[in-house]
């Protein structure tokens, strides 16, 4: 067993030691340098600037938890020297081989420091700092955590007991106390009950299923954010995901149970059909923007209602949606040729939806960072003045992005009918999806992954707010005054910021203009000495 | 009244916008504050007229110590400003505007309009202006409406007049009726600030000048001093004014514009039967005063217009009627006049505003997607060979200083295969420096046989960079003239008058 451990601790030091070889080689240091134990700490330390002694402190247990920020701090300045997202800082901190990889092994070279004089360099720190506490991604998750504490206000507040308790708290407050402790800490356990892993069941198996639940909640969620987030990318606000969901549920649905097809084909039918079918309901309105410039908000509004009603009509009309012999305006079960199949047996409810989603979030990432036509999707949205001068055609980047947006949103509804409620539905399969999704898109700032996370949280919410109503009695509303307040804080940065204390963007953006200013000077300095 | 500041500082952050100014400026006298754009001129006024607050030093007015806590108490203490970008409501008529901030009110909250009026004539009649008090402002001349920033400001009894850039948008004539309406102010006893870059004008009017660099007092001159003293002390080194450009050798006609005219959507036509040519190496810089139907002129070219009547020929081909895409894949190049609107998205970073108007195409984009090593390898290229000052590749343009941000989109448009390059206003709000960076490629562009429109409203930067001249005047050509034109004949065809033994383009 300790050989095993031993082995494991070599190739772990040689994985190390090999990848920080690359790095400084591409820093222009010996590459001998990686190998030899502690000088390549210190090594790794000077490299960002900061002092050697930081790798003897590393070694010091206990101690060490204070190397390791200032191991962060380095990583953050070696990635930006390596022309890196800030971001991947974060990957360091949980997994430093991984960083390791990156920066070893990427393709990204080392940028030699500028010369730069004092002012320019404490400028440049400053900036760092501030451009991690005042970025968005911080403002979405410190808007979650003030969420989930007015959550708690609130629950404390309606509790009984908590009113009780506070009928004599002045002359027992710690009843009080004690009464707010046990309502919230009980929610809130509760709600992670619900939604991550339940130590009270027995097993693992059964344990772990609220996170399959959450993780099936999510997914409808996660591509319908998706595709409102893109819109948000180009600039525009599709308000019509119910709509796109109602069309896509209908398509997809009627194909499952019509059709009489093997497997392999007449899932991917019933998917495509879905997915066009909320691509054309969306595409119409980005066609009516490009042609006559009506406004994607009121006609995605709009065609809520028409899709609403034309799904109404159709339920109730036999030999479209309605189930053959049946007076309710609800569609036959779907086949079980064109469903999704559950991932881990008939147990648990996730399906293979679920994985789609996971392949739709990376293929939205590359859309819209690696492709020519995100490329074009993002130029529109932040400036499509300037698209326009540059040749884009801004009025096919509305349509192409309503047609991919309405394709996501059609996803969603797909989800629900062939994944979540798989015995035919009726007019209210959406189940306010469509309008969830714009909170997921926010809350994930419209970045794919992003969308991902805030997806997964606000299934959580789902799935653990069943759990949190019937172990505690709490209503469930209150986690949709969760999310609410979710959505009003991301909308307020600059209270969240006060509330934080965290620096203002517009500073930080005056900051970095000074220093660009404060790099000419040295520049124009240095050439004057040399003339 | 006399104006006096003290050791003025303002910082932002560690940055130092002002560093203990002192500034004196007495009553009957002209003091033009000049400095390069970002020495914190304008963060200076801003200081004096209670927009900011500063963290060091006091404002007096006749000895008196102010704290100033808005415009609001400036204005009361007797001190006017003329902005750069008129502070008027353009729909409202001028007394309207006069009255606006301060309305005198009859009995029941009634608007007294009469009063306002009666103000407006009064010091119209004062200064012989011209000034309809019922005029709707938005339908006046730029040179009428900075008369109703003034009369709004002498309204209040201004003492201490502030003049932000008063130039930047009149005509070599109107900016001559402005200095004599200064001088006349300066005469009845009014203490006047005058901000400025251009070193002409401050020669012309000043009584004392007051240079500053890095947010410092460098130091003080005087109107007798040449040009390059003023420009040296302002950029804090020795400066080329005129950039060096040898004869040109046009070759044949490579942009023939015939009858062309552009509608607006109203169906007005601001660019009216315009015909001309710019052959191959030579620089055809188009003057005018702005807004007489150059920018609808460059738009028309680029396809960026919607009603464009007459024909466009670019080597023989016609480009009327094409979209943007196909006259930028014709091989040209366009710097537009607004960058920051038109010519960058901000929140891109330089790389992805270096690839902005080829962005579905080789070798940035092969196969729908992006190659992001070669745009990488292009962009450190390009920053090194345009000497664009960023942390890097990956800073976003909008960080970047005005100068640097021209810088990009000049790299962007010049490393195309040019068969036309046009520029509208390329140093508007750059420094020296990049000026003379700017020029400088301009005229490399020519050298290397490329057709070159320069539309520039500035008339230095006609003269120092154009071959021939076209002026325009209310959408028509008035006249095309050699590059060494002399500025008053020029003044006179911006204002529409053709001088004789000028012939008709």
């Amino acid at each position: 067993m300790i050989a095993l451990w031993i082995v494991l601790a070599v190739v772990l030091y040689a994985a190390h030691s090999f990848l920080l070889s690359r790095l400084y080689e591409k820093a222009d240091l010996p590459v001998s340098s990686a190998w030899i134990p502690l000088y390549n700490l210190w090594t790794f330390f000077r490299l960002a600037g900061l002092s050697g002694w930081w790798a003897v402190v590393a070694v010091i247990p206990i101690v060490n938890i204070v190397a390791y920020v200032a191991a962060i701090v380095a990583a953050y300045v070696i990635g930006v020297r390596l022309d890196r997202n800030p971001y991947w800082t974060v990957l360091f901190g949980v997994c430093p081989l991984a960083w390791l990889i990156m920066a070893g092994l990427g393709r990204s070279e080392w940028r030699a420091e500028v010369p730069e004089n004092g002012e320019a360099r404490d400028l440049r720190i400053r900036l760092a700092v501030r451009e991690v506490v005042s970025g968005n991604a911080m403002i979405s998750v410190l808007a979650v955590v003030l969420a989930i504490v007015v959550g708690g206000a609130l629950i404390a507040a309606t509790d009984e007991s908590v009113q009780q308790a506070a009928g004599y708290f002045f002359s027992r407050p710690l009843d009080t106390v004690q009464a707010i402790w046990d309502s919230v800490a009980g929610a809130y356990t509760a709600l992670f009950q619900g939604s991550v892993y339940n130590f009270r069941r027995d097993s693992f198996a059964d344990g772990i299923k609220p996170l399959t639940d959450t993780l099936m909640f999510a997914t409808p969620l996660i591509v319908a954010g998706l595709g409102v987030g893109l819109t948000f990318r180009v600039g525009m606000f599709n308000i019509g995901g119910r709509g796109q969901m109602l069309i896509a549920a209908a398509a997809a649905g009627w194909v499952s149970f019509t059709f009489d097809l093997p497997m392999y084909i007449h899932l991917p039918l019933a998917v495509l059909a879905g997915v066009v079918g909320g691509a054309v309901w969306a595409g119409i309105v980005g066609v009516l923007k490009a042609r006559t410039g009506a406004h994607e908000v009121i006609v995605t509004i709009m065609l809520n209602y028409v899709a609403f009603y034309l799904i109404q009509w159709m339920l109730r009309t036999p030999g479209l949606l309605q189930a053959p012999g049946s007076n309710n305006p609800k569609t036959p079960p779907m086949s079980d040729t064109a469903i999704f199949p559950a991932m881990f047996g008939a147990k648990y409810s996730l399906h293979w939806g679920f994985v789609l989603t996971i392949a739709a979030t990376a293929l939205v990432w590359w859309l819209l960072s690696r492709s020519s036509l995100g490329f074009q999707f993002r130029a529109v949205g932040e400036n499509p003045s300037a698209a326009r001068v540059a040749g884009i055609n801004v009025k096919m980047m509305y349509v192409y992005a309503m047609l991919i947006s309405g394709g996501l949103v059609g996803l969603a509804g797909v989800s629900q009918v062939l994944g979540t409620v798989k015995t035919g539905f009726s007019d209210g399969i959406d189940a306010g999806i469509g309008f969830d999704a714009i909170t997921v898109a926010l809350l994930g700032r419209s970045k794919p992954w992003g969308i991902f996370g805030a997806g997964i949280l606000f299934g959580a919410f789902k799935a653990g707010g069943f759990s949190m109503q019937a172990a505690e009695g709490i209503p469930i509303d209150i986690v949709l005054v969760v999310q609410s307040m979710i959505v009003l804080f991301i909308a307020a940065p600059p209270l969240i910021r006060a509330i934080f204390r965290l620096p203002n963007p517009a500073r930080t953006l005056a900051l970095a203009q000074s220093l660009s200013a404060a790099q000419a000077a040295t520049v124009a300095q240095t050439k004057q000495e040399v003339a | 009244m006399k104006l006096e500041l003290r050791g003025i500082t303002k910082r932002f952050g560690s940055l130092i916008a002002n560093n203990h100014i002192d500034l004196v400026v007495n009553p009957g006298e002209i003091h033009a504050l000049l400095g390069e754009n970002g020495a914190g001129k304008s963060t200076l006024m801003n200081v004096l007229y209670g927009l900011y607050q500063a963290e060091e030093g006091e404002i007096l007015l006749d000895g008196v110590v102010h704290n100033f806590a808005g415009p609001g108490d400036a204005m009361a203490a007797g001190i006017g400003m003329v902005h750069q970008h008129f502070m008027l409501i353009p729909v409202f008529t001028v007394a309207e505007n006069v009255a606006l901030g301060h309305e005198s009110t009859k009995w029941g909250g009634t608007l007294n309009l009469e009063a306002a009026r009666e103000t407006v004539r009064t010091i119209s009649q004062r200064f012989g202006f011209e000034v309809d008090p019922d005029a709707i402002v938005g339908e006046l001349p730029v040179g009428v409406q900075q008369r109703v920033e003034i009369i709004k400001a002498l309204s209040q009894n201004a003492k201490v007049l502030v003049f932000d850039e008063p130039t930047a948008v009149l005509t070599p004539q109107e900016t001559d009726e402005l200095m004599a309406v200064m001088r006349q102010l300066r005469d009845e006893g009014t203490a006047i600030v005058f901000i400025t870059h251009k070193l002409r004008e401050v020669r012309a009017v000043a009584d004392r000048i007051t240079v500053i660099r890095l947010g410092a007092v460098v130091g003080v001159a005087s109107p007798t001093d040449s040009n390059e003293q003023l420009a040296s002390m302002m950029v804090g080194r020795a400066v080329l004014l005129t950039v060096h450009k040898d004869e040109a050798t046009p070759g044949e006609a490579a942009l023939v514009c015939t009858g062309l005219t552009v509608l607006d959507a109203t169906g007005h036509r601001v660019v009216d039967n315009v015909s001309y040519a710019v052959h191959a190496g030579e620089v055809l810089a188009i003057a005018g005063v702005q807004g007489n139907g150059q920018t609808e002129l460059t738009e028309a070219i680029m396809g960026l217009q919607k009603h464009v009547l007459g024909s466009i020929m670019l080597d023989n081909r016609e480009l009327t009627g094409r979209s943007v895409r196909h006259v930028l894949t014709s091989g040209v190049g366009f710097v537009p006049e607004d960058r920051t609107e038109d010519g960058l998205v901000a929140e891109f970073t330089v790389a992805e505003n270096l690839m902005l108007d080829r962005a579905d195409q080789a070798p940035f984009v092969r196969r729908g997607t992006l190659q992001l090593g070669y745009l990488r390898a292009f962009a450190e290229e390009k920053l090194r060979e345009y000497d664009i000052r960023a942390q890097g590749i990956g800073t976003h343009v909008g960080r970047l200083s005005g100068g640097n941000q021209q810088k990009v989109v000049l790299a962007r448009e010049m490393s195309k295969d040019l068969r036309l390059l046009v520029v509208a206003q390329p140093t508007r709000g750059l420094d020296v420096g990049s000026i003379e960076f700017v020029h400088r490629r301009i005229v490399e562009t020519r050298d290397a046989g490329i057709p070159v429109i320069v539309v520039s409203t500035e008339l230095d930067e006609v003269s120092a960079l154009a071959d021939r001249i076209a002026v325009m005047y209310k959408g028509g050509i008035v006249g095309i003239v050699p590059g060494d034109t002399p500025r008053e004949v020029l003044g006179l065809m911006m204002a529409g008058e053709k001088p004789a033994g000028v012939s008709a383009a």
